[in-house]
């Protein structure tokens, strides 16, 4: 009880006279300004959170494979998104203008198909099951990769081409869809990947 | 099936799949105007779920019913802004 009473005592002994408290008016007015400044970066920062970003890296050019990153990059570019797709190594055949219409489907060493290797090994099995998996796309409503380019194209979607993969296959840059950019590499992949917040491998 | 609401624009989009639904009717909300309703007529069963994913995950569009009618599937969606 004395204790509270001394301290209280002490408390309104001398309030203020510690010098550290004590500001002059310039500093008062520059700590008012740093907290004008933060308020506003604090204010960017929430309006640019409302502009999600994906990236996605496409590294795979079978006709299965080229539906994932269409589908999803189409999709979250209808969410306003900002969306990166990196195509490189067999990837780059689905933005490749003559070969994205003839991707297949792999019979070999896919468990999903209905026959054992030995038989999906028979040329002109690949072929086969692409054919049967086209038809059932288009059976089902499916929009086709060719469209679906069209389409992520339309929205907005940036569709890289990886520049050393163009080089290593021996492409050109006319061989891609208008609106496919070029001339980029990991790097830029890279700093699209650091500022997304979905970030997705296939 | 009619409908309470005031539609400006029907989508069709019967007999289209993932994602064209989606697509399609973020489309044709761009092309509208603030207040304006749009009817999305679709038969793919996964708009009932992408749809209203969508519009929660999207500004300046709310979602106001989803009626489910054998195999048809019709979504009416507001532009707010």
């Amino acid at each position: 009880m004395s204790t509270d009473n001394q301290s209280t005592t002490d408390a309104d002994a001398d309030p203020g006279s510690d010098p550290e408290t004590e500001f002059d008016a310039a500093e008062l007015q520059a700590l008012r300004e740093r907290v004008d400044e933060l308020e506003e970066s604090i204010a960017d920062v929430d309006t640019g959170d409302d502009q999600k970003k994906m990236t996605i890296v496409a590294t795979q050019g079978s006709f299965d494979m080229a539906y994932p990153p269409l589908i999803l990059g189409s999709t979250a570019a209808a969410f306003g998104w900002d969306v990166v797709v990196f195509h490189t190594f067999w990837g780059l055949d689905i933005l490749h203008e003559e070969k994205s219409k003839n991707l297949k489907l792999s019979a070999v060493g896919n468990p999903n198909m209905p026959v054992p290797n030995a038989v999906a090994a028979i040329p002109g099995m690949d072929r086969m099951a692409t054919r049967m998996m086209e038809k059932k796309i288009d059976e089902n409503g499916t929009a086709t990769i060719e469209e679906l380019i069209e389409l992520s194209l339309d929205q907005g979607v940036d569709l890289q081409a990886c520049q050393m993969t163009i080089e290593l296959m021996e492409y050109d840059e006319d061989d891609f869809y208008d609106g496919v950019t070029t001339g980029v590499g990991a790097a830029t992949a890279l700093q699209h990947m650091a500022e997304s917040d979905i970030q997705l491998l296939v | 099936m009619s409908s309470e609401y005031d539609t400006t624009e029907t989508l069709d989009v019967k007999g289209q799949s993932c994602p064209m639904p989606i697509v399609k009717t973020k489309q044709a909300i761009d092309d509208l105007d603030a207040g304006d309703v749009l009817e999305v007529v679709a038969t793919d069963s996964g708009s009932m779920s992408d749809i209203q994913g969508w519009a929660d995950g999207t500004d300046g569009v709310e979602l106001l019913d989803q009626v489910e009618d054998g195999d048809l599937y019709t979504h009416h969606v507001k532009k707010t802004e």
